[in-house]
């Protein structure tokens, strides 16, 4: 059944005849709460989780900025501070229940909120049907019920941080028992629940999304589309829907065991407990056991944030680089292998919590193995802009960031994964810069790469040019600063989650260093703020997109008009004829996959 | 005043920022976009080399600036911990190659194939050679670095040997706690329901245990150690779960509530040497709490001093065993005590008489 029939429910009144098909558009009178909130439309409900996901931005890069004011000043007080926050930051200084809030929510919604959300939703949403020529999703509707799962676990964590005792403040990986003891502090309150209740929508929000997602790249491709000739975000994002829609319900399953020993007086977790003095009846729980749940997510979660990255990467690099992908079954085969290697990995987390060494030893080998395709797909972008012609737009300045970034955090990867060195570094700050360079930054360069390329698709306007050039060279010369120097506080020891170095000896002697990450954070958390000033502002005052096809590139999308309906395509889906990478084959720059193969054309794909 | 005079320099930047980015597009629709794009592409291109050199250079100067504050590779206080550092430096040797061929391709093949009139790309699919090289050399390189950290990694966790001294750590929000198990040996069973502060015992030792009674129980103070002897780590938490860190002698295991764990090593450095080695008359080893455990994590601290047998044996012999604080009449001190008295007493009874 076309998509068309299940978009109209008469599908014989409009499949043959164009002209009939526009004026059936013009008659659905679409009210603004159908059009912008409501919306059934893929494309209108990426950029409704792109919105979102860029309001949780700003909240957790400025939750960033303010927890490096304590770090990198913590001898100095800011009443201003006191002014917004008032017993949280009494006489100016930041408290460290809500230093530890801070951190809390700003790696929670950081890691959902922005990069699951904000990323795979806007970007699975607006290119599925797009770069594989359909109408919708397979089910509009539970695409906008994902969304709206999405936004009531928003509204449930932006909830949280104003009730009395404040927001979850255990980490973002909320470690049992000292989440599950309201009396362990003040951030395991009613704040936790608050937590646990956002997370379990988040998780239903995240599964209805990604059974659609793989439902309709599955299902319902345009004629021609073999799986073979999709481009690598579309499998990027199919492997990425897989794993989280495998790993999502482990931690679903988690956090409502949690949420029972909270309240119910279950012991899943716990066992031999006295907080504050108060002998707790809790035995035979395991602490341990929440942490494999936890992390049966949480390193799929890592992927589930890097793979759409990765996949509009390819997609940029290859377009701008007016060459195809190198290696394109290679692109595939890693994506594949780093899917499955990602649900054989999560014990490396826990290398020094009591865990059996041998078993200990599988982790590392397997983690360790995640390093070739890794490999594979760093070499194979190399080679993609070896011998290419390439053309420095914004989205392709960030997708060569990118690169650069998951090297560097890539190979700190090799340390920590080796559970040897692992016991001197788990823990410390290594870690803290390890994975925002490979999964923070990246990922949002990643992401930035894929605004940068498609908002002319998405809005039918350009981003300023120039403020884009400004953002992407203080982003990254910022994420080094920032990032690169705090290796060395965890390889002298330096635990994360440390709010005040002054009480200890032997870590105390980064003084400066501290400094300069706090002055340069601010610094690029401003510069995001002008990037989405100029984002919505080019929303309505921006360039106008003139050309079908502004990036000359193969890829279905940019067949559609410039501002598409809802349907995407007047008139019959485009046939596909050959996969999305044939840049400068015989001598022509691009040829778009609609184009029929021709009789003399050389033989590759 | 200050804080405001900040705020308007930064929205004042922004502004400006803003209208020069609006204004160079202006200029580029005016000039022609195709000229100003072909600048714009040479203006990166040549960016993203100035990158790489000074990023490099960077990368450089940062570790004249922070090398020596970290714990140098060598200065490792323990013997698990000279394998640490070993492993360190293989994977720092294996990693820093890669790093720096790979950025310098990344970034030169980006300068060097900027678009230009004259070039046409190169149509390069795939090429199974090449790819088939990238598979296996990353994959032999990391089968010895598996190899080499497994080999340490055993080595490290493996069982303690026989003539290890024990010692628990207790670790509770915010402060750790220690125990030696006295001259037997053992440490004697606990029930965590036994605990009471107040009725002075706080590790919730059962007192029927014999094992308990010569158990030294010692808090607030440092942990002590002997040098070039193993220890074994006896990891317990009362309430969340902590994380004994030990940067100087390269361990780490967490505590957990209701399953203890283990480690051990042997210190190969007391404090006094130390203290020579780092030039640091202040040196002491401390022990950090690794594991968010609530609001004061982050000033959990304890320390430990190494030193050698003699030294350790007579501050050992100082210490009482717990269990004669919870039942004084059955401490053999106190008892001679009070028959000193009472012998004291008594001779002084006849005098009077």
């Amino acid at each position: 059944m076309s998509n068309e029939a299940i978009m109209h429910g008469h599908a014989n009144v409009i499949s043959h005849d164009d002209v009939h098909h526009d004026e059936h558009h013009a008659h659905h009178h679409q009210s603004f709460i159908t059009k912008y909130i409501f919306s059934q439309d893929h494309k209108t409900i990426g950029k409704q989780f792109l919105i979102t996901g860029i309001i949780w931005g700003v909240i957790g890069g400025l939750f960033s900025v303010l927890f490096r004011l304590q770090l990198g000043f913590p001898d100095q007080t800011f009443p201003i501070l006191e002014t917004f926050f008032g017993h949280w930051a009494k006489g100016g200084v930041i408290q460290p229940e809500f230093y530890y809030a801070l951190v809390t929510i700003h790696g929670t919604v950081l890691v959902f909120f922005v990069l699951t959300a904000g990323l795979s939703g806007t970007f699975a949403n607006l290119l599925i049907p797009l770069q594989i020529g359909a109408r919708d999703m397979a089910s509009p509707f539970l695409n906008m019920l994902s969304y709206w799962f999405f936004f009531i676990a928003s509204v449930i964590m932006f909830a949280s941080l104003f009730v009395h005792t404040g927001p979850a403040a255990g980490g973002w990986t909320i470690y049992p028992p000292l989440s599950a003891l309201h009396e362990a502090g003040d951030g395991s309150k009613i704040g936790m629940d608050l937590w646990l209740i956002s997370m379990a929508l988040f998780i239903v929000s995240s599964l209805l999304g990604g059974l659609n997602y793989i439902t309709t790249i599955l299902n319902m491709r345009t004629k021609g589309m073999s799986m073979t000739r999709m481009p690598l975000t579309m499998w990027a994002i199919l492997f990425t829907a897989i794993l989280g829609v495998l790993s999502f319900p482990v931690l679903l399953s988690g956090a409502i065991l949690l949420l029972f020993d909270r309240n119910l007086g279950t012991s899943f977790y716990l066992s031999d407990i006295v907080v504050n003095g108060h002998i707790l009846p809790n035995e035979g729980g395991s602490a341990i056991l929440f942490q494999h749940l936890f992390w049966f997510l949480g390193h799929p979660e890592v992927y589930i944030i890097l793979l759409p990255a990765m996949g509009m990467v390819s997609e940029i690099l290859s377009v701008n680089s007016r060459k195809p992908i190198f290696g394109y079954m290679a692109m595939i085969g890693s994506l594949f292998a780093i899917c499955i290697l990602a649900f054989l990995v999560w014990a490396h987390h826990m290398f020094v919590t009591g865990l059996n060494p041998f078993l200990g030893s599988v982790f590392v080998l397997l983690t360790l193995l995640i390093a070739v395709p890794s490999a594979i797909k760093v070499f194979n972008w190399l080679t993609t802009l070896w011998k290419g012609n390439i053309r420095f737009t914004p989205g392709m300045l960030f997708a060569i960031g990118f690169v650069s970034l998951f090297i560097s955090g890539g190979l700190t990867g090799l340390f920590l994964g080796n559970s040897t060195i692992d016991i001197h570094l788990h823990d410390t700050k290594f870690v803290v810069a390890h994975f925002h360079i490979v999964m923070g930054v990246a990922s949002m360069f990643g992401m930035f790469a894929g605004i940068y390329h498609w908002f002319p698709k998405m809005f039918g306007r350009y981003l300023n040019n120039t403020l884009g050039y400004i953002h992407f060279w203080v982003t990254i010369i910022g994420a080094y600063l920032i990032f690169w120097p705090m290796h060395y506080e965890g390889l002298a020891g330096v635990p994360r989650r440390y709010l005040d170095l002054r009480g200890w000896h032997n870590f105390n002697k980064f003084d400066d260093l501290n400094k300069m990450i706090t002055i340069v954070s601010m610094i690029v958390f401003a510069m995001q703020l002008m990037f989405i000033f100029n984002f919505f502002y080019s929303i309505f005052k921006g360039r106008k997109v003139r050309t079908q096809n502004p990036w000359g590139s193969n890829t279905l999308e940019w067949t559609t008009p410039i501002n598409p309906g809802h349907g995407n395509w007047v008139g019959e889906i485009p046939e596909v004829h050959r996969w999305a990478y044939d840049y400068s084959k015989d001598g022509r720059d691009f040829i778009p996959q609609t184009e029929p193969i021709g009789a003399d054309e050389s033989k590759d794909h | 005043m200050q804080t405001l005079f900040i705020v308007v320099i930064l929205l004042l930047g922004f502004l400006i920022t803003f209208q020069i980015a609006k204004a160079s597009e202006y200029v580029s629709v005016m000039r022609g976009e195709e000229k100003s794009r072909k600048q714009n592409n040479r203006i990166n291109a040549f960016l993203l080399l100035v990158f790489l050199i000074g990023g490099m250079i960077g990368v450089y100067y940062c570790n004249e600036r922070l090398g020596g504050k970290i714990l140098q590779m060598g200065s490792s206080a323990s013997d698990h911990g000279v394998d640490v550092d070993m492993m360190m430096k293989i994977t720092l040797i294996i990693t820093g190659i890669v790093f720096v061929i790979t950025q310098t391709l990344l970034f030169w093949f980006s300068y060097k194939y900027q678009a230009s009139d004259t070039r046409k790309a190169f149509y390069f699919p795939h090429n199974n050679k090449l790819e088939v090289i990238w598979t296996v050399i990353p994959a032999i390189v990391l089968t010895v670095m598996v190899g080499f950290g497994l080999f340490y990694w055993f080595r490290i966790t493996s069982e303690a040997p026989g003539n290890a001294m024990v010692v628990e750590v207790t670790g509770s929000q915010f402060k750790w706690e220690f125990r030696y198990p006295g001259k037997d040996k053992i440490l004697g069973k606990k029930y965590f329901k036994e605990i009471n502060e107040a009725n002075n015992n706080p590790l919730g030792q059962l007192w029927d245990d014999p094992a308990n009674h010569d158990d030294i129980y010692v808090s607030g103070e440092d942990m002590h150690l002997v040098v070039n002897k193993p220890v074994k780590l006896v990891i317990n938490s009362k309430d969340v779960i902590h994380d004994v860190g030990l940067a100087q002698f390269r361990m780490k295991m967490d505590a957990v509530p209701g399953t203890p764990t283990s480690i051990w090593f042997t210190p190969t450095k007391t404090t006094l040497q130390m203290k020579k080695e780092m030039n640091d008359p202040e040196f002491v080893y401390e022990i950090s709490c690794d594991q968010m455990c609530g609001k004061g994590h982050f000033s959990m601290r304890g320390t430990i001093v190494v030193e050698t047998q003699e030294e350790f044996d007579r501050w050992m012999v100082a210490k009482k065993p717990k269990y004669y604080a919870a039942f004084p009449e059955k401490d053999p001190d106190a008892m001679k005590a009070k028959a000193d008295t009472v012998k004291t007493i008594a001779a002084v009874m006849p005098q009077k008489k």
